[in-house]
């Protein structure tokens, strides 16, 4: 490289910058290289900064790969509590050489820029704030294992921003002697390079930027977690009885969750039995033929899969449709068609899950936003596939399942399990004119039996091919006819049991925003920006397809509606549309498909074009 | 083909109490000489002389002629016809969710070796609990006529032409996945095809039954390899297959050199006498070996292959709790505030 130009060792002050200090609202970038172990450093920092009682998120933007690649993790502080994403970066830790140059341009004029004195950039900016670290050094002197010492440089930025930025060292040993569940060497070592790097930067740097932590009191009492962990969590507190599953990224680590948490929650401490089974199977067509089979025989069955896993379930989900058999499926959603970006996010499968299969086939999905929802999902989702014995699809996705939310502490499951229609022998005896497929009650649910049922009238053969109310193989067109109509019969009771709309309304709103998922908290913080500049609007969350009512009046009471939502197609306004095709002019798509989480900046830019048009 | 024998006019029954009557099912739609609906009478006689109760039974399939059968067989007991070549993983998932129930599983050849050949191996591989029944004809019946992954090289159908492939052999694919059960069988030799199923249905795992079944509308042509004719000019069986059930007091005599008795758990035996060739039904690479010299040689060897009693089961590989998952109370299963709040101290 020609153009390489040496950073000054020691920072200036910008006389053209305002000189009052940023507190408590950034982001800190660390961009470093996947692999290296920057997990921990990162989790760590925000850690620390969330128990000084400052709200943060923590989002990980990483490649496909296993070890190389560069990585990027943004510790979203916001002392207003926001944990959407922002596109601007306060603070870089520049620990990546190959990133560096585009790193460096993101940050805003008067960012932070701390990077390993051995890190060069092509064109180092004047408008911004330099940190160089003797990384090198500081590692070699912890006398830290040749092995080890990757790892290990992490600590340094932790050190550093801990110094510059103030953060409470208390909280950094706390974070982790957490991490290391106690063990003293790894902590001492780890510790030891942290508090080097902090009093290396104490006694050579000067502080000249404008960021600083303070104590707050908003996080005290609450969680740190991520979806895909809050669901596992969930589904062991409702009974699951088999999880089949197949690894694929995002969705893995919700199963990996569920097995370390199902040991605690529900094996025998004496014996080691388990009232579970998890099971890795061959491909995503034998999980999914695993919990259909499962649900069949009276279990709480579920997996966990991506987009592409989804694919390969499309036939049993037919089947499972039309036998009615309930089972949950959780998808955490990635980007694109095909492996696309893997470790991207995306809300592009909202389409293919509602009309999942071959024929006509409409499903009950689930849309969780917050870690509240994940766990709640968890259950609720068995509840409703048992109620309505049918597939039922929870739509997660990798923003929301992978990443770190803050979050009120989950609570205890009151409610009792909605086992549904289920009949045992002695129950079966009043039933006169049962028939596996006969609706006794006029809500298009009929009545099952499990197998194992011993009154002789219990038995039936569970099939894809075309049956009657009892079961029994038929291709009379009436039976077909009636069957399906049956169906969506019971689509429509499905409509009034799934969770309702959150609304979050305002008198004084004249255009309204409905969004569902991960996009939650950018959509909440838009409205907030929204108001301070003189537009206000009310907020409808969508938690669950079939769509219903409340929407139609939602969309009843404003001129303009616009859905927000991280696809290239609009896949959710397009049902909006479908569902209320009287108000169908009203309904604007605001979307975008770049594998990024949504933020606030987008839906506002969005929002004030679209009514600037309008107006002009 | 009944097993059942009226004494001073009334019905004989089982153990159970049951006929032979309350094994049958609905009325066969194959075709009249099927192999399939031989094999179906003799799932009906094998489960009456056991005395399987029906509600603890499911018959599973997929999809083809074969997977129709289970409407044929058991109307007291339930069932799943399930998709093309998945029978194996939603028999995986209904045996996970009660272990108490007895699965009998039909597939057939396209079934088994094409489509499902995957699903198939890792069953086994697992060692699922289930009798698996490979109705094997070499020929896909409800789409009129194409050969099948376990047809013969040089055979001709009428629709197909000639097959220039290597046939795939299920059961040495269920001995290459470490199956403990492995027997092959042809539709027309009725008692054999019902000892092997009785002592499957008292084994514990996978036990696989390839038989040949001819398909008399596609594939029953004198030169074909899987017809009625070539079954009964070729078949050569390994050993006189005999069933004792644990209820039978007999009488063993372990001395006799042309007879060896195979203990399975809970006590059930069976008792294989020798016929023409020397054969250790335990050795697995004389499994392999033999079954590859039948291919060279184009022979017709029918009879128990192996058997290894000794494999843990999915069940016992899970350690799963004793009483069906299906069966557990949310008592059993949502978790205590105890354990609920262990897990939340977690993320705090």
């Amino acid at each position: 490289m020609t153009h390489v130009i040496e950073t000054e060792t020691q920072p200036r002050p910008l006389d053209d910058l305002e000189s009052e200090p940023i507190v408590n609202d950034f982001s800190i970038v660390a961009a470093t290289v996947n692999g290296s172990g920057s997990q921990t450093a990162n989790n760590v920092l925000m850690r620390a900064i969330f128990k000084m009682g400052i709200p943060v998120s923590g989002k990980n933007l990483f490649p496909s790969n296993i070890q190389g690649l560069p990585t990027w993790f943004i510790i979203r502080v916001s002392k207003d509590g926001y944990t959407a994403r922002r596109d601007t970066t306060e603070i870089l830790i520049a620990f990546n050489q190959r990133t560096a140059d585009e790193d460096l341009a993101s940050l805003v004029p008067g960012g932070v820029c701390i990077h390993p004195n051995d890190v060069k950039f092509t064109n180092p900016r004047s408008d911004v704030f330099f940190y160089p670290l003797p990384v090198r050094e500081l590692v070699r002197q912890s006398g830290a294992d040749a092995k080890l010492r990757d790892y290990i440089a992490n600590m340094v930025y932790v050190g550093a921003v801990a110094e510059l930025l103030g953060i409470d060292m208390n909280e950094i040993k706390a974070a982790l002697e957490r991490h290391f569940k106690g063990k003293s060497k790894p902590i001492a070592l780890n510790y030891g390079v942290v508090v080097a790097a902090a009093e290396w930067v104490r006694a050579n740097l000067s502080k000249v930027d404008r960021f600083r932590v303070e104590p707050m009191e908003k996080t005290q009492g609450l969680i740190l977690v991520d979806g895909n962990t809050a669901a596992a969590f969930g589904a062991l507190m409702g009974g699951m009885t088999v999880c089949a599953w197949y690894p694929i990224t995002p969705s893995t680590s919700l199963v990996d969750a569920m097995t370390e948490l199902a040991p605690i929650l529900r094996a025998d401490p004496v014996t080691g039995t388990t009232t579970y089974a998890i099971i890795q199977t061959e491909d995503e067509i034998a999980a999914a033929g695993i919990i259909v089979g499962a649900g069949w025989a009276g279990a709480r069955a579920m997996t966990a899969t991506s987009g592409p896993g989804l694919s390969l379930m499309n036939e049993f989900v037919s089947l499972a449709y039309f036998a009615e058999v309930p089972c949950v499926i959780w998808d955490v959603q990635r980007m694109g068609p095909s492996t696309g970006l893997p470790t991207r996010t995306s809300q592009g499968d909202v389409l293919s899950a509602y009309y999942m299969g071959h024929g006509d086939t409409r499903h009950v999905v689930l849309f969780p936003g917050t870690m509240t929802e994940c766990f709640e999902f968890g259950y609720l989702a068995f509840d409703l596939a048992e109620r309505l014995q049918t597939p039922v699809l929870v739509l997660s996705d990798l923003d929301l399942g992978m990443n770190n939310w803050m979050s009120e502490p989950f609570t205890y499951p009151e409610k009792p399990f909605d086992r549904g229609k289920v009949l045992t022998a002695d129950e079966l005896e009043r039933f006169k004119d049962w028939g596996r497929y006969k609706d006794l009650d006029g809500d298009g649910i009929p009545y099952r039996t499990l197998p194992g049922n011993p009154n002789p009238r219990a038995a039936y053969l569970a099939r894809g091919t075309g049956h009657n109310e009892y079961a029994i193989y038929s291709e009379r067109p009436t039976d077909w006819q009636q069957n399906l109509d049956r169906l969506t019969r019971k689509h429509n009771t499905a409509r009034t049991l799934v969770p309702k709309p959150i609304i979050l309304d305002d008198e004084l709103a004249n255009i309204g925003i409905i969004a569902y998922g991960s996009t939650d908290p950018a959509v909440r913080e838009a409205g907030d920006i929204l108001r301070a500049r003189g537009i206000r609007t009310a907020y409808l969350r969508i938690r669950a397809l079939p769509l219903e009512a409340t929407l139609t009046d939602f969309l009843a009471k404003y001129e303009r509606v616009y859905v927000v939502e991280l696809n290239q197609d609009g896949q959710m306004a397009q049902l909006v549309q479908l569902h209320a095709p009287e108000y169908a002019a009203r309904v604007r798509s605001v979307r975008i498909c770049n594998g990024l989480p949504m933020t606030a900046q987008f839906v506002v830019d969005s929002i004030m074009r679209a009514e600037q048009a309008k107006r002009e | 083909m009944t097993v059942e024998t009226k004494t001073n006019g009334k019905p004989h029954v089982n153990r159970i109490g049951l006929t032979s009557q309350d094994y049958r099912g609905g009325e066969t739609t194959l075709c009249q000489g099927c192999g399939h609906n031989s094999i179906t009478s003799q799932i009906i006689a094998a489960a009456f002389e056991l005395s399987l109760a029906p509600h603890q039974v499911i018959k599973m399939s997929g999809i083809g002629c074969s997977s129709k059968t289970p409407a044929y067989f058991m109307s007291r007991s339930f069932g799943f016809n399930t998709l093309h070549g998945r029978m194996p993983s939603v028999t995986t998932g209904a045996v996970l969710a009660n272990r108490t129930l007895l699965a009998i599983g039909i597939s057939g050849d396209g079934d088994t070796g094409s489509i499902g050949l995957g699903q198939f191996k890792h069953m086994v591989r697992r060692n699922v609990p289930v009798v698996y029944i490979v109705e094997n004809n070499g020929v896909y019946g409800l789409t009129k006529g194409q050969f099948s992954a376990t047809a013969d090289v040089g055979q001709t159908l009428k629709y197909a032409g000639t097959n220039v492939l290597p046939p795939i052999d299920i059961c040495i694919e269920a001995l290459a996945a470490d199956c403990g059960f492995v027997a092959r069988s042809f539709a027309g030799d009725a008692k054999q095809v019902r000892e092997l199923l009785k002592a499957a249905m008292s084994f514990h795992g996978t036990a696989v039954i390839d038989i040949i079944s001819p398909c008399v509308t596609f594939n029953n042509h004198h030169d074909s390899t899987k017809s009625y004719d070539y079954g009964k000019a070729h078949e050569e069986r390994l050993q006189d297959i005999q069933f004792i059930p644990r209820f039978d007091e007999v009488h063993i005599d372990y001395d006799e050199g042309d007879e060896r008795y195979v203990q399975l758990h809970d006590g059930p035996m069976i008792k294989l006498r020798k016929l023409g060739r020397d054969y250790d039904p335990t050795n697995k690479w004389h499994a392999i070996e033999l079954l590859e010299r039948a291919r060279q040689n184009h022979e017709f060897i029918t009879g128990l292959l192996y058997i290894n009693t000794q494999r843990q089961t999915l069940h016992e590989t899970m350690h799963l709790t004793s009483t069906p998952l299906a069966y557990l109370s949310e008592e059993e299963l949502r978790p205590s505030r105890e354990r609920f709040e262990r897990v939340m101290q977690r993320f705090m």
